[in-house]
């Protein structure tokens, strides 16, 4: 950390136009000075009235009191004042910022700067005019802007000027500058290598997964609880870059090498901040977005082993979800059902799977013949004949199995152990509703489905998976029968899924067809499923269950935007897959796939597995 | 060069030498009107290296995937150890006959040990339920897995490198450990396609030892070169495959003094009155390309 400051005083005091100036030419330090004003004086703002109207939502018009949009840009200011005083080498300041400081800065300030303008830019435009601004919308204005500005300003390691062919056209010409200026804005926000941790006790390692893992669940709850618009529009754009921020200083890079060591301990710390969830929430109407959230997660991460370890590109994988769901609603005592069975839920969720598994050994028999996008097409095929076969078997077209389209519906609440789950609980004084209820124990179902995955992935079935995506001729030349191994993935996804499903008939009251397409608004379709798996990032445990939360929530805070809620959701992916193709948690096998000029970690440990 | 003479004479092998490995009978492999292979006959014995060499072209790697279950021979028959050898290539592996191939197919993302492990894979039986329950006879059979995994890439030279990425190793060690990742099969007979392509003389070398050291491991080598030099110090007997037919079998010498063998590679300059010229010619390329032989009389 020190180094880096000295480094950026001395020679771009001397040459300030050198090779390693700022984005914009104010002298470092100075700008160091100004990032860390902004970032204090935007504390302070946050204090003020913004507005003089409750109008706008959240009431930001006290004084002393910051409300609503005013504490997102709190949290930039914070951040950004942070990371500022860590870049002046402050002792007790400086374990901030492992990777440096200054990438860091510039992505704290931008976090404050967004969100301060989108929140007087949408005061403006709701209330009609500037005249709304209140002094403290000003300052936030002013000290974000400052705060960016400064941060912009420090210096960096500018890639080396790249000059153009003079016989060029004008528009390679143009193009070739283009492509320069794109290197030296990623420059611009590049971290530097993360420096090896101190050595801590064992109970403090698992301290910082705790403190992680608890600020986790609190963005998670915030942006789950976001009540209005504005306010998840602000909380994308401050956790956004302030994530962004934290990975560039170093931070994320230094939990995940302590989840990876204390692997049981994470997961055991991510299980009880899940189940911590609903009692966090005194409304149940948060607690119905956790659990259809937790099903399309851990419909994901099924899929996951047939698409991210054994490479099998199935795109009908929700017809298994369906099976599953089907199978448990007619054995559930509904009188839609053709039969009049109740079975106990274990025994109906065991139903719901083994049903799944055998319907993936049925059509994975014929189709795993085939390889990569014939295998897509097919899979495609078979989600669809689900759908169709189930809203033909009405009575009329077929047989009267299903109930047609209008579904199998009225499915009592799940009674197991006389712990009625469509009654309210109080446990410990707090109030658990139904849809928390399921929460609890879908959270059961996604453990036993993360068990799965780790341990059928880290064995000698899931080398041989991975074996077979990598390089079939050469798996099969090495004694792996690639037929069985392929067909064990299926029907082991499609078990899993199946058991989701068994769930999930609960939860919906309902099963209908229309709940199983291969593109449908709602998540989860298959669609949407495989969306989450490649967003997350493939063959990874915590990947597709963040990429599911976030498909899910996104489109639902997003409603205001519209019929261009989907246009913009489409726009988000392509710019996602394009800048980074393996996911937001990338698998490190993936990660060296997609980056190979990237400095290799040559070594890959257990962790990235 | 003395080495090579010294591990041929004292060639101990865990098998009765003379027993009967690999033998294929009129192998004939058609793609539509091509034929591709005729009618090859080959035999390789225990604690025997055979080479099979050929001009680009005559076949060599196509009789190989006849050998290893990746095609279905049109006609003939191969058999290993008197049995008729399965038409799947892992059911081949299963048996006995592992390989490598001629351009490196590693699983570049998989780390060196995993790498073998995988090679384990016939010889393991821990299936999905095991590794699901994680029972006492899982942890014992992953870790005697490692272990002998270990014990290969020790044998290698890879033991320090078992966490790297595949991907990573230089091109000599990729070699190597596509060869480890065949050993772990532990298979009777190891079919090694160009196993020194683009390497310099010290990695060809090394191979050359490394294949001695696997023969002497009582494992039978069948292996497909264009090195001259390499494959004449290797092997005990060599078989000429030229356009889809074997032209000559037998040791060093015997195919060295071949005349069709330096007419497949050269060209026919003889076969109308040689001129003094072309025989000069021929002899330059002979004394250049086969440095080897002069070793041969030296014994």
């Amino acid at each position: 950390m020190t180094t880096q400051t000295n480094t950026s005083r001395t020679p771009a005091a001397k040459e300030p136009t050198g090779n390693n100036a700022g984005l914009i030419g104010i002298p470092p330090h100075i700008g160091r000075a100004l990032a860390t004003g902004g970032g204090i004086l935007t504390i302070i703002s946050t204090f003020l009235a913004w507005t003089w109207t409750d109008e706008f939502p959240g009431d930001l018009t006290y004084y002393g009191y910051p409300g609503g949009l005013q504490v997102l840009v709190l949290i930039g200011g914070l951040l950004t004042t942070l990371f500022a005083l860590a870049s002046y080498g402050i002792k007790g300041l400086r374990w901030l910022t492992p990777a440096g400081a200054d990438s860091a800065i510039k992505l704290a300030a931008l976090a404050a700067f967004a969100t301060a303008w989108y929140t007087v830019i949408a005061i403006s435009a709701q209330l009609g005019g500037l005249a709304n601004l209140e002094p403290g919308g000003w300052v936030a204005a002013v000290a974000t802007l400052a705060a960016v500005l400064g941060a912009l300003s420090l210096p960096f390691e500018r890639p080396a000027p790249d000059p153009f062919d003079p016989e060029d056209t004008s528009w390679e010409q143009f193009r070739h500058k283009a492509r320069h200026t794109g290197t030296v804005i990623k420059a611009a926000f590049a971290a530097g290598t993360t420096k090896p941790a101190r050595k801590l006790p064992p109970y403090a390692e698992i301290l910082i997964i705790v403190a992680a893992l608890a600020l986790g669940l609190t963005v998670f709850t915030y942006g789950i609880g976001t009540e209005y618009d504005e306010l998840f529009v602000g909380f994308l754009i401050t956790t956004g870059f302030g994530f962004a921020a934290a990975a560039k200083a170093g931070l994320v890079n230094r939990v995940s090498a302590l989840t990876g060591k204390h692997r049981n301990v994470t997961m055991l710390g991510a299980f009880v901040a899940a189940a911590a969830f609903p009692f966090t929430q005194s409304n149940d109407q948060y607690a119905t977005i956790g659990v259809y959230i937790l099903i399309f997660a851990t419909v994901a991460l099924g899929l996951n082993i047939v698409v991210g370890l054994a490479g099998l590109l199935d795109l009908g994988y929700v017809a298994f979800l369906g099976v599953g769901a089907y199978t448990a609603a007619m054995v559930s005592g509904s009188p839609s059902s053709p039969f009049d069975i109740h079975l106990p839920f274990w025994a109906a969720a065991l139903l719901g799977a083994a049903v799944a598994m055998v319907f993936g050994v049925l059509i994975g028999a014929p189709t795993l013949r085939l390889r990569g996008d014939y295998l897509a097409i097919v899979t495609l095929g078979f989600g669809e004949i689900f759908r169709i076969t189930v809203l033909n078997a009405d009575g009329t077209s077929g047989p009267d199995i299903t109930n047609g389209s209008n579904g199998i519906s009225s499915i009592p609440n799940l009674n197991i152990l006389g712990f009625d789950f469509g009654q309210e609980h109080t446990i410990a004084g707090f109030t658990i509703a139904r849809f928390a209820n399921y929460f609890l124990l879908m959270l059961l179902i996604t453990l036993v489905v993360v068990v799965v995955f780790r341990r059928s992935g880290d064995s000698r079935i899931g080398r041989a998976w991975v074996a077979i995506r990598e390089d079939e001729t050469a798996a099969l030349a090495m004694g792996i029968n690639g037929f069985r191994v392929k067909l064990i993935a299926f029907a082991l996804g499609a078990a899993l899924a199946g058991l989701a499903g068994s769930v999930q008939a609960h939860v919906t009251y309902t099963v209908t067809p229309e709940q199983y397409q291969f593109a449908h608004v709602v998540p989860p379709n298959s669609a949407f499923l495989l969306a989450a798996v490649v967003l997350g990032g493939m063959g990874t445990i915590s990947g597709p269950l963040v990429g599911a939360a976030l498909l899910y929530l996104i489109p639902a805070k997003l409603q205001f935007l519209g019929n261009y809620q989907l246009l913009a959701f489409g726009l988000a992916l392509v710019l996602l897959m394009r800048f980074r193709p393996e996911g937001l948690i990338p698998n490190r096998r993936r990660q060296l796939e997609f980056h190979e000029e990237a400095e290799a970690p040559t070594v890959l440990s257990k962790a990235g597995a | 060069m003395t080495t090579d003479t010294t591990t041929k004479d004292t060639a101990p092998g865990a098998h009765a030498p003379g027993e009967t490995v690999l033998d294929a009978r009129g192998v004939t492999m058609r793609f539509g009107g091509l034929t591709a292979v005729r009618n090859v006959d080959l035999t390789v014995n225990s604690g025997e290296i055979v080479g099979l060499i050929g001009p680009n072209g005559a076949g060599k790697t196509t009789f190989f995937n006849c050998l290893t279950g990746l095609y279905i021979p049109t006609e003939g028959e191969v058999r290993y150890k008197g049995k008729i050898l399965p038409s799947q290539s892992f059911k081949v592996t299963a048996a006995g006959v592992a390989r490598t191939f001629q351009n490196i197919r590693l699983f570049a993302n998989m780390t060196v040990l995993e790498n073998v492990l995988v090679g384990r894979h016939t010889r393991t039986k821990e299936g999905l339920w095991s590794a699901l329950l994680r029972g006492p006879g899982f942890k014992k059979a992953e870790k005697a897995s490692e272990e002998r995994a270990m014990e290969l890439l020790e044998f290698i030279g890879l033991a320090a490198k078992r966490d790297h990425l595949a991907r990573n190793l230089p091109y000599g060690e990729q070699r190597k450990l596509e060869i480890a990742r065949a050993l772990a099969s532990e298979p009777g007979l190891l079919l090694l396609d160009e196993p020194t392509a683009g390497m310099n003389p010290q990695e060809t070398r090394a191979t050359e030892e490394l294949v001695f050291a696997i023969r002497d491991m009582g494992i039978a080598v069948l292996v497909i070169e264009h090195d001259m030099r390499f494959i004449f110090n290797l092997c005990d007997r060599v078989a000429v495959l030229v356009q889809g037919e074997k032209l000559v079998e037998g040791d060093s010498a015997t195919v060295q003094g071949d005349d069709r063998v330096v007419a497949a590679y050269l060209g026919e300059p003889y076969e109308d009155a040689p001129g003094q010229a072309e025989v000069a010619e021929v002899e330059a390329a002979e004394a250049q390309a086969d440095a080897a032989p002069r070793k041969e009389t030296d014994r």
